[in-house]
């Protein structure tokens, strides 16, 4: 089936998720579709497939133009898609959860159904049985059962939204094998993913999302420079900061190890030393936001120690790290930052040692004051912090921070942020940093990785690198190793087998 | 974006909830009783909450009235703002006046033959009003916290278990001589019961106690750094959390304050209303309470004269089976439908303002 996408735009809030994106995948092809976290794919594969309406635009089916009312009008039109976590019903049996999706009405036809699983699976080589629960199955079994599911259901179409996470390599390999089969008998697959060998490996063609566009098309064989340089922008460079030198050990990691219900990562040992900045490189998801959680006291690391000027703090709460003279800024400056309803004059008196029992109202105004002009957010002392813009929330955010921070954790430092006032922030940052603060950040910007680290740490897969030093690096080496490209040669640890971390969570 | 809502809009929207809540309230009368003309009606409730109709003229007995439905209202809605300051919704708060009653009834009891001076019997019955709903209200908190509770599921289910208690006590335990009975205990003695002004079944000390909690929340809640970490944390704990606040322990300390004022409350039903336990000792104030904190949306300011006026349609009401033989539950219909039309503009002026919002975004 030929799949047309014209003109799709999409809203949420204030947020452009998707920008006009026009796109024709031919049938029997398979489309990848490559961006960043937040690019737009996810937004519009779930316009595709019926979860949500665009706002503007249309979808064309072999030329006919189609409009879906839910996931299941979707499906009946052809179209049908994998979710990146299986959504299927854990506590039954394979062939229940292979009925229950079906129009069948009150008594389905299990017999058939049963049937007609055995008789899928095994032109695919999966090994299912109908009588298994759902939950012990790995993940990749739980996608095989979908796969065979949307194909009885007559799904011409198949949407995948990185598949590839958490599964083993074998499992891997039968899912490429199968989607190749699925293409040769002319159904279309669309490929969502941010790994680059998945790409060259598997899609006859690609489409590059970037901020809610898309940037630009490509067919196999592909030019991998260009495809790192449509996804993360024009590379433009400012100019390495001039190198702060750094003092004794602030933050010691040694032999740290996370995990989350998708992935491992282990044996990451680093010292960051006072005034130095080390980046976090990789694309979402890859851990390395669990893992500066995990060195703030936030979450649990799973294995090794963490010590913070010169203590042990492994297994501490994060008001322990907060108390001796570290900061968490998070990205997500609304939900975990800031506090919307509360005007720029509150924020700023919590930020302050309290004195006495009383509210001071002239000395927060003054404070207030004071802030906004130290940190030139555009504001007055009594706007919510709701109603300011990105930029000034970034702003704010680093005018709450205490006077004599040792150390300070942040997840993209400069998000939705205009140039200017990402060159500010790091001024201010760096600044910091030369009376003896050493910051540990996170940020899928590969120039602000570039220009401010000391050193950076890519992660790929539930592996991390060892650290490298920023300035043997340039955009397209770091894009590469975010891809995953030339990554064993400067892996921190020898690759990890991903069916021994599979089976601990399956 | 501009949410401050320009005069025009106030009057829009405002204006509007109050036309509705009368129409649905119109509605309803006119369902119940269509030879009446709504307007008669209400007319003789807002009469009803300053003169008795035989009479005419202003009735002080009627207007003490109102302040005696006042300050209970009062109390509850102060527990409740510091409790939702703190981003809780504190459903358990009927439980939480049940609790301060019964807890005011034991000190009264255990004390009342012995010789104790009266007036601090009182004070120290009042004061275990406070404790008893501070104690039900942490209740709610530590199972939240700690147990991973809803507060809500908390609050209604310990709403149960208060009334059921007070049941027990009144046939139980703490049942009259010969038979206990649903009138409830045995009255205290007169020089138990709060003094009344006059003639009147108005406590200056009672209404002392109601503006005196109601300013406690007040100066709390806009003053003090107290006040303004505990709006911190129910804005974002998260952010709360990174800030380097626990936002558990400001929930804690919210409930067990905010049931102190809710079981004040109780204290005064008992010492000041009933001179006894009840079953119905809290006769639905702390609901009404919820109601005026969800009408004034949260803002400690306009509490005091919200509840002035339910307290006055609760007793305007108390005409109406006499005069037109229309059941007094009147009031809170007209209490409901003037919250559920103030949400429902509310959430109207919400979505013509994102409407608003996207389709500038979009051009």
């Amino acid at each position: 089936m030929q799949v047309e996408l014209r003109n799709i735009h999409k809203f949420f809030g204030p947020v452009h998720a998707n920008r006009g994106i026009t796109l024709t995948i031919p049938a029997g092809t398979i489309q990848g579709l490559l961006g960043e976290n937040g690019a737009g794919k996810s937004t519009l594969m779930k316009i595709l497939s019926g979860f949500i309406r665009p706002d503007h635009g249309e979808i064309w089916l072999d030329g006919r133009r189609a409009s879906f009312r839910s996931p299941a009008d979707a499906l009946r039109q052809g179209i049908g898609m994998l979710h990146q976590d299986p959504l299927d019903f854990p506590p039954m049996r394979v062939l229940d959860n292979f009925v229950a999706g079906s129009p069948g009405g009150l008594l389905p036809n299990k017999e058939d159904a049963r049937q007609a699983l055995l008789s899928i699976s095994q032109q695919f080589g999966f090994a299912l049985d109908p009588d298994a629960y759902v939950d012990t199955l790995t993940v990749g079994e739980r996608q095989q059962l979908e796969i065979v599911r949307l194909l009885w259901l007559g799904a011409r179409v198949l949407i995948f939204d990185e598949p590839t996470t958490g599964i083993s390599a074998q499992q891997r390999e039968k899912l490429f094998a199968a989607l190749r089969r699925l293409a040769d008998e002319g159904r279309t697959i669309i490929f969502v993913t941010h790994k680059l060998e998945e790409v060259q490996a598997l899609c006859h063609r690609v489409a590059v999302l970037r901020s809610g566009e898309l940037v630009g098309e490509a067919q196999a064989p592909y030019d991998l420079d260009r495809l790192v340089e449509m996804m993360f922008g024009k590379v433009i460079t400012v100019g390495r900061a001039e190198p702060v030198p750094h003092g004794e050990p602030v933050l010691e990691l040694e032999d740290l190890a996370v995990e989350d219900h998708r992935l491992t990562i282990q044996g990451v040992t680093l010292t960051i030393h006072a005034g130095e900045v080390v980046g976090l490189a990789g694309m979402e998801g890859s851990g390395q936001r669990r893992l500066l959680r995990a060195a703030a006291g936030l979450i649990r690391p799973t294995g090794g120690r963490v010590r913070f000027l010169g203590r042990d703090m492994t297994g501490r709460p994060y008001l322990d790290f907060h108390r001796a003279g570290a900061a968490y800024i998070p990205a997500d400056r609304m939900t975990e930052g800031l506090f919307p309803d509360l005007t720029i004059r509150e924020h700023v008196a919590l930020a302050r040692e309290q004195t006495g029992f009383l509210l001071n109202p002239e000395a927060m105004q003054s404070w207030a004051r004071e802030a906004i002009e130290a940190f030139s957010i555009r504001g007055r002392p009594e706007t919510p912090a709701r109603a300011l813009s990105g930029g000034n929330q970034q702003r704010l955010l680093l005018a709450l921070m205490r006077p004599q921070l040792r150390l300070i954790f942040m997840e993209h430092p400069t998000r939705g942020l205009d140039i200017e006032s990402a060159l500010w922030i790091w001024g201010k940052l760096k600044e910091r940093c030369r009376h003896g603060t050493a910051i540990f950040f996170m940020s899928s910007d590969l120039e602000e990785l570039l220009n401010y680290s000391d050193r950076v740490l890519v992660f790929f897969g539930g592996r991390v690198t060892r650290p490298l030093p920023a300035d043997e690096l340039d955009v397209e080496r770091l894009g590469q190793l975010i891809g995953g490209y030339g990554f064993d040669e400067v892996a921190l640890d020898r690759p990890t087998a991903p069916a021994a971390t599979e089976g601990a969570h399956a | 974006m501009n949410e401050h809502m320009t005069w025009r809009e106030t009057v829009l929207y405002r204006g509007g909830a109050v036309l509705l809540a009368l129409v649905l309230t119109s509605l309803v009368i006119w369902v119940s009783s269509p030879q009446t003309p709504p307007w008669e009606v209400l007319g003789l409730v807002f009469r009803g909450a300053f003169s008795t109709p035989a009479q005419g003229g202003v009735s002080w007995s009627k207007i003490a009235d109102v302040l005696v439905a006042w300050i209970p209202m009062l109390l509850a809605a102060a527990g409740l703002l510091v409790t939702f300051a703190a981003g809780l919704w504190n459903i358990g708060v009927e439980g939480q006046i049940v609790m301060g009653a019964v807890f005011t009834t034991w000190v009264l009891r255990a004390l009342q033959d012995s010789s104790t001076p009266p007036a601090l019997i009182l004070t120290l019955a009042i004061a275990a009003g406070a404790v008893g709903g501070s104690l039900w209200a942490l209740l709610v908190g530590l199972l939240r916290t700690y147990g991973g509770v809803n507060e809500i599921f908390g609050g209604l289910g310990l709403n149960f278990v208060a009334t059921t208690i007070v049941l027990w006590l009144i046939f139980g335990p703490w049942k009259r001589p010969g038979i206990g009975s649903m009138s409830g205990t045995e009255p205290f003695p007169p020089e138990l019961h709060l003094p009344t002004w006059g003639a009147t079944r108005l406590s200056p000390v009672a209404l002392a106690i109601g503006l005196g909690g109601m300013a406690v929340a007040y100066v709390l809640l806009k003053g003090t750094y107290f006040g303004l970490r505990l709006k911190a944390v129910g804005n974002n704990p998260r952010a709360a959390r990174l800030m380097g606040m626990r936002p558990a322990r400001y929930m804690l300390l919210a409930f067990g304050l905010g049931g102190a004022l809710v079981g004040l409350a109780g204290a005064v039903q008992v010492t000041a209303v009933y001179y006894r336990l009840i079953p119905a000792i809290s006769s639905g104030y702390g609901w009404l309470g919820l109601l005026v904190c969800m009408l004034v949306g949260y803002d400690p300011t306009w509490v005091p004269l919200v509840s002035l006026f339910f307290a006055a349609i609760n007793i305007g009401s108390i005409q109406l089976p006499i005069v037109l033989s229309l059941d007094s539950s009147l009031a809170g219909v007209i209490q409901g439908t003037l919250v559920f039309s103030f949400l429902f503009t509310e959430g109207l002026r919400r979505t013509v303002l994102r409407r608003r919002l996207r389709a500038s975004a979009a051009s």
